[in-house]
């Protein structure tokens, strides 16, 4: 008897979890119908898909989906028409002047117009906006300081008729198209952001936009959808009826997806499950213009000497971090520009560098010997005498097996490192207020130019975080800003980077690479150096 | 009765200013801003920023401000994602907890108060032991642990369950369980003892020589007074779990209040972590009244003062 009592309150419970579980979601996936969808994880929820407003490569990558800005960049790196048709620059390199296409639309059928491109442009510069990225992309435009102290008016950015629009500079920028193709200068439709406010980017409804799709649906933290926009000048070439991007926060979940072919693209790989991916054909490591770097705090006596500068960079064995701390994603940095930057001719930044080769020896035995008689030169022989450093980090990705190399790599020194690990939002301040002895840092360039990178050591910019100084680093930055010479610009960049490598102002470590896994079913999506994925043009094969 | 429920919100209110207060302090003594960013702000832009959502001012003309407008249901708008207002991410956002949590609590009440009468029932036999073990495992195993077996397991391994997102029904197997195994094994736990406890009672002992049958004392008798520890449990377990798990949402994609809530906090999203924080602090103490309502239905003995 009691046995049956039980057994039947068993199969109750049973029925009801499953009831329970059952009757949860009505809503049905719809694999099998004829529209074509990608889906893919190019990172977390964006936390703005305000182009203005957004200052994370994550936000970028569906911005340039939805927006298209006057330029934009093909497959091989290079600038090519996009809103613009044509453009040109005067002589003395100050006005730019871009020529839109016929019959520009928004995505809500509306005419796109030159004056839109004001309208947006002059937004950026407002500083109730406080647009992050102002500075980098509107700072050598005429007018700028005026529009940041309020008045907007002043930004010489004009619309000499709906389909042409002058820019006018104060110093000679060789590298605006680089900017023009950056997302924060994205045409933003006037009527639907003064009529919704910062909360026009947060609904299809009132996001409207003029690229390639338009939003239908942002469920945050979970998915945003776009579709085929219509109305942009290039549908016919538009394969996908459908884009979406799944909003995958951990990157176990994120590959499980793509395990499962719910994703056909992920951004977000495992670092554990790398060395199970290594000669997969759908495992891609691909340079990115970037730098994973060390500050040593200059403003402490003991990182004024250089040679202990010098002494802690050679006692890195860049190679063996490279590939075996961080398992061959990254790349070793022998100079502090890597791959991908550009010179001021188009050719690569770096083979031109330092007569063509790296800055740091790649002998690591006689990077060593050489560091430790540097140190004993200082004052320090076999680190006696040396305080104890700390090495602060925030905890991701490979930043924990590195900081116990260091204390590895500088103990072979005689120094002792402790390693400060701390939270990503206490140590970013921590970093730029100088309370570290050394830290990590890195840099992922918005635009190929090398000033993008160059300009962080200068003495007052920041994110100058180590407070390297050095006068005729500045003047030779100053120069490249100011010259209309290219190959007077090409030295200027050039003198720099010899000056802060030879000062060992940073310790450049490694060159940063985007890994990712994208399904061969993928034709016609590309990958740019500064880490966009362009999908627009993309199909999925059968 | 009614004079009970009147203190006891008199006093919710108290406990909610004070978790309210508390939270705003501590969390601006912690370092770091919402808008700190990898790549710095240009001052102008950073003091444009701090004036518009008035973080200029002094923290006591902040406080005052934020409770006279949370006084209004007004919480602001969030510091980090531009364009939506806290209000607006809670109730987006806690429904989809809710939901997944509420069947976790359906599944553990149901599977987790059967299994422990089993045990008790057979108290030192084959069945007392399974169910000891998954109990203990319950307990003890940590939920990021069980999510990732889970997912790779039916999700990796055997596909037989989707892992992303909320988009159909199987999609809420894996969190739901995730969710409901600490709860149910906690309830087993309770749920045995307290009935071996009763099933030693006196009045059982009457029962059964007055000759009622066996189902009707267990169910008349012995369950209803061996659930009161479970009931006891069911308010706090209740409140933390349907409000979201931030392991489990963020394993399986689901974007539900919890993630939101830890995020909130690593974002330093000020507005965020307020509206939150006393969101969930209500619903805490509003779950604590209902169970100590429920205890006088089940349990008449027992008087509310």
């Amino acid at each position: 008897m009691k046995k049956k009592v039980i057994s039947l309150v068993l199969i109750a419970a049973m029925a009801i979890s499953m009831v329970a579980c059952g009757k949860s979601d009505s809503k049905k996936s719809d694999s099998a119908d004829a529209v074509k969808e990608l889906k893919v994880q190019v990172g977390p929820n964006p936390e703005t898909l305000d182009p203005a407003l957004n200052s994370a490569v994550d936000g970028g990558n569906v911005i340039l989906h939805a927006f298209e800005t006057l330029l934009t960049v093909d497959e091989n790196g290079n600038y090519k028409e996009g809103q613009a048709e044509k453009w040109e620059v005067s002589e003395d390199g100050l006005t730019w002047t871009f020529h839109l296409r016929d019959g520009l639309k928004w995505s809500d059928g509306s005419d796109l117009t030159a004056e839109d491109f004001v309208y947006s442009w002059k937004r950026v510069c407002n500083p109730e906006v406080a647009a992050p990225y102002a500075e980098t992309v509107l700072g050598m435009v005429k007018g700028y300081d005026e529009a940041m102290a309020g008045d907007a008016d002043a930004l010489a950015v004009t619309a000499k008729d709906d389909k042409t629009l002058v820019v006018e500079m104060k110093n000679p920028c060789t590298y605006f198209e680089g900017l023009a193709s950056f997302a924060t200068l994205s045409p933003v439709q006037k009527a639907s952001v003064e009529a919704n406010g910062d909360g026009w980017a947060t609904a299809p409804e009132t996001y409207v936009s003029n690229g390639p799709f338009k939003m239908t649906e942002w469920v945050p933290d979970s998915y945003i959808t776009f579709e085929k926009n219509e109305n942009y000048w290039n549908k016919d070439a538009i394969k996908l009826d459908k884009l979406t991007f799944l909003l995958i926060e951990d990157p176990n979940a994120a590959y499980s997806a793509y395990q499962q072919g719910e994703a056909l693209m992920i951004k977000d790989v495992p670092t554990e499950e790398i060395p199970s991916l290594e000669g997969n054909e759908e495992f891609f490591v691909e340079p990115i213009i970037g730098t994973y770097y060390l500050n040593m705090n200059e403003t402490q006596e003991i990182f004024k000497d250089e040679k202990v500068r010098e002494a802690l960079s050679l006692a890195i064995d860049r190679q063996y971090v490279a590939d075996k701390i961080m398992q061959g994603t990254y790349t070793p940095a022998w100079n502090l520009m890597g791959p991908g930057w550009k010179d001021t001719d188009g050719s690569e930044f770096m083979d031109n560098a330092n007569g063509g080769k790296g800055y740091i020896s790649e002998d690591y035995d006689k990077n060593l010997e050489k560091a430790k008689k540097l140190l004993a030169e200082a004052g320090y022989p076999e680190g006696k005498g040396f305080p104890t450093i700390k090495y602060s980090t925030n905890d991701a990705g490979y930043h924990i097996p590195l900081a116990e190399y260091l204390q590895t790599a500088w103990g072979e020194l005689g120094i002792t490192v402790e390693v400060d690990k701390m939270e990503w939002a206490s140590f970013t301040p921590a970093r730029r207020s100088q309370q570290f002895d050394t830290a990590r840092n890195g840099w992922v360039g918005d635009y190929s130019d090398p000033s993008n990178m160059l300009d962080l050591f200068c003495t007052t910019n920041g994110n100058n975080d180590g407070k390297y100084s050095n006068p005729e680093y500045d003047a030779a930055m100053e120069l490249s800003r100011t010259t209309t010479d290219a190959k007077e610009r090409s030295e200027a960049l050039h003198k720099a980077e010899d000056i802060v490598m030879a000062d060992n102002g940073i310790i450049p470590v490694a060159y940063y690479n985007d890994f990712y896994l994208m399904s061969n079913k993928i034709q016609g999506a590309w990958h740019s150096a500064t880490g966009y994925w362009y999908f627009m043009y993309a199909d999925i094969a059968e | 009765m009614a004079k009970y429920i009147f203190k006891r919100i008199c006093l919710a209110i108290v406990t909610i200013w004070a978790v309210a207060t508390l939270t705003f302090f501590l969390m601006n003594l912690v370092p770091g801003g919402p808008f700190m960013s990898e790549k710095a702000v240009s001052p102008e832009a950073m003091a444009a920023l701090e004036a518009k959502y008035g973080l200029d001012k002094p923290l006591g003309e902040q406080y005052l401000t934020y409770m006279k407008d949370a006084l209004h249901g007004d919480f602001g708008q969030s510091l980090r994602q531009r364009g939506r207002s806290v209000s607006s991410i809670i109730f987006s956002k806690f429904p989809v907890s809710a939901k997944v949590g509420g069947m976790a609590v359906v599944v553990a009440l149901v599977l987790g108060v059967p299994l422990g009468c089993l045990a008790a029932f057979n108290r030192g036999k084959v069945w007392d032991h399974i169910i000891s073990v998954i109990a203990t495992c319950g307990i003890a195993v940590p939920s990021f642990v069980i999510c990732t077996f889970l997912m790779y397991t039916f999700g990796v391994k055997l596909k037989w369950l989707p892992t992303l997102g909320l988009t159909g029904p199987a999609n809420y197997i894996m969190p739901v369980v995730a969710l409901a195994f600490y709860p149910m094994a906690y309830i087993m736990r309770l749920m045995r003892s307290s009935m071996l406890d009763v099933l030693g009672q006196d009045y059982m002992r009457t029962a059964k020589a007055k000759g009622v049958s066996q189902s009707k004392s267990i169910f008349k008798h012995a369950l209803r007074n061996a659930i009161l520890p479970v009931i006891t449990y069911l308010g706090p377990m209740m409140a933390y779990t349907l409000s979201g798990s931030f392991i489990v949402e963020k394993i399986f994609t689901i974007p539900g209040l919890g993630g939101q809530f830890v995020s909130s906090i690593t974002n330093r999203d000020y507005t965020v972590i307020m509206g939150t924080t006393i969101f969930l602090a209500t619903f805490m103490v509003i779950m604590m009244v209902v169970v100590d309502i429920l205890y006088k239905i089940v349990d008449p003995r027992i008087k509310l003062k």
